[in-house]
């Protein structure tokens, strides 16, 4: 690992200034459970990590039934996952947290964090950089791309976006608020960014700004799950994964939510599917439908059709689990 | 304890804060180690302040133990504990936050050591498989672990008793179901999961009441 500078900060202003105050590029540092490896790697190289650890206003989760859930970027997962408030009101939010599976990862990692998670992409990992490239083409499409995108896969970026929770928050309306200069807030279906270049920032956070605070709507009776297909049970990110939010009239959709995981750069919102399941009579048949409808425009490459069939089956689920409550 | 009372009187008298003396015992006794009762008021990184690239002063709290270091920022807890304190069971092995053969426990909760830098671990209470075994008596995973052959090569063993511990003090009355899901951060390549899984149902009884040391 390369050396670096290294500061503590206890206030969110604090930290904004000490991010802002070097030349030489400058990483907040949450949970760090990903963020190391990446450092020992060499692919990420800060001159300066700005520790987030003891910035107490980053901490906590509140919920009331009319504001809905707020929770501080450095919430962990083990925090979210013991939390009453959310087992009782988001239960999707829980399955999709219980998916990262190593109990080393939920006492450190964040939900920020996960947010803000880098590509598990092979290539970028090996220092081939976002857009995995080698004399100037691609090494995904010709290469192992089993993997990787099988939407918004139009290139540059093959990669897909390995958060555990942005599908499910996306698929709830929830809103990230960041501070840096100022304060503001992004919605998080705008917060993720495909970039067209190796040094693009993957998140809509301007030079300094960090995360901190995540606010998602109240769940007001909505029906909601998670479903992740995965390898192996033991720590691993999902081959897919979807998420779904259902506003149901007695056994009839009224509206829906339907965003993927880890199948394209970005978390995938499939308005094919909300449309498939709006105003219909909720069954089987019509939770398929919505599947085969999520994954119509996608495009595999040459060694990841399988993941096709996955996320329409993933769909399905979701669906199935949200409704009727199968596992 | 008469002699450490008079000294910091004597101190106090010279106008010397019990701090200032501190800060220069630490550097004096770099990698040695200090009383609990005297590194109380060892001072925590100062809000704001930048430090490194180079070594800086660490203070880090380990089986009840006060250590005192001089490390660079971009070293881990794992590295730390292995090459500069000689507390070699913590295993590095896939050194990325994956297999968990480095897992310690930080205020209670398993880590791996190799995810956390040494200077963010101050302020916190660790505990590695050094400090769960206290005098002659294995802890009650280690002997469950024994009972159940719940090890083949070894390698991953200290990260999996570390690991099951913090599970048990969790879950003190773990179904099987429970313990195949919770020990999902560490990797065993022999595969001795079977023995694992039982050592861990047997200790949590033995545990009953909360484990001794962790």
């Amino acid at each position: 690992m390369q050396t670096f500078e290294y500061a503590s900060p206890t206030s969110v202003k604090e930290a904004v200034q000490l991010l802002a105050s070097t030349s030489g590029g400058a990483e907040p540092f949450a949970g760090g459970t990903d963020l190391i490896s990446a450092m020992k790697d060499g692919i990420v190289t800060p001159a300066r990590l700005v520790s987030l650890q003891h910035v107490k206003e980053l901490r906590g989760i509140k919920f009331s039934s009319d504001s809905g859930l707020s929770l501080g970027a450095m919430v962990t997962f083990e925090e979210l996952l013991d939390n009453a408030d959310v087992k009782q009101n988001y239960p999707a939010l829980v399955q999709a947290a219980d998916g990262v599976s190593s109990p080393q990862i939920r006492s450190l990692g964040t939900v920020a964090g996960d947010l803000c998670q880098r590509p598990r992409c092979w290539y970028y990992r090996a220092g081939f950089g976002l857009l995995a490239t080698y004399n100037g083409k691609s090494l995904v499409p010709d290469g192992d791309n089993r993997y990787h995108a099988i939407l918004g896969n139009s290139g540059p970026a093959y990669f897909v976006n390995p958060s555990s929770l942005a599908p499910i928050l996306i698929a709830l309306g929830a809103t990230v608020r960041v501070e840096g200069e100022g304060q503001r807030e992004v919605k998080l279906e705008q917060f993720f960014v495909t970039p067209t270049n190796d040094n693009q920032n993957l998140f809509a956070l301007k030079p300094h700004e960090v995360v901190t605070e995540i606010q998602v709507p109240p769940p007001n009776d909505a029906k909601m799950a998670v479903y992740e297909v995965r390898q192996k049970t033991a720590l691993d990110w999902p081959l897919a994964a979807a998420a779904v939010v259902l506003k149901m009239d007695g056994d009839t959709v009224k509206s829906a939510r339907v965003v993927l995981g880890h199948v394209a750069p970005v978390p995938w919102p499939a308005p094919e599917a909300e449309q498939a399941l709006a105003g219909k009579t909720f069954s089987e048949d019509v939770a398929d439908e919505a599947g085969k409808a999520a994954v119509a425009k996608a495009t595999p490459l040459s060694k990841n059709g399988y993941k096709v069939q996955l996320t329409r089956v993933a769909v399905k689920r979701a669906l199935l689990r949200a409704v009727k409550g199968e596992a | 304890m008469r002699r450490k009372k008079d000294q910091r009187r004597e101190l106090a008298k010279e106008g010397l804060s019990r701090r200032a003396f501190l800060q220069g015992a630490g550097a004096a006794v770099s990698g040695g180690l200090l009383t609990a009762e005297m590194a109380q008021g060892a001072p925590k990184a100062e809000s704001g302040k930048v430090v490194g690239p180079g070594t800086t002063p660490i203070t880090l709290k380990i089986n009840g133990k006060i250590h005192k270091l001089n490390l660079e920022p971009r070293v881990t807890l794992l590295d730390a504990l292995r090459d500069r304190l000689d507390l070699t069971g913590a295993k590095k092995v896939c050194d990325r936050g994956v297999c968990g053969s480095c897992t310690v426990i930080m205020d209670g909760k398993p880590v791996y050591a190799c995810n956390v830098l040494a200077i963010e671990a101050q302020g916190h209470d660790l505990t590695t498989i050094e400090g769960l075994r206290k005098g002659g008596e294995l802890h009650p995973m280690m002997a469950a672990f024994v009972n159940h052959d719940a090890q083949q090569c070894g390698f991953c063993t200290p990260g999996f008793v570390v690991a099951c511990t913090a599970f048990v003090n969790k879950h003190p009355d773990p179904t099987l179901e429970d313990v195949e899901k919770g020990l999902g951060g560490n990797l065993c390549r022999c595969g001795t999961y079977a023995g694992v899984r039982q050592a861990v149902l047997e200790a949590a009884k033995t545990m009953k009441g909360g484990s001794p040391n962790a």
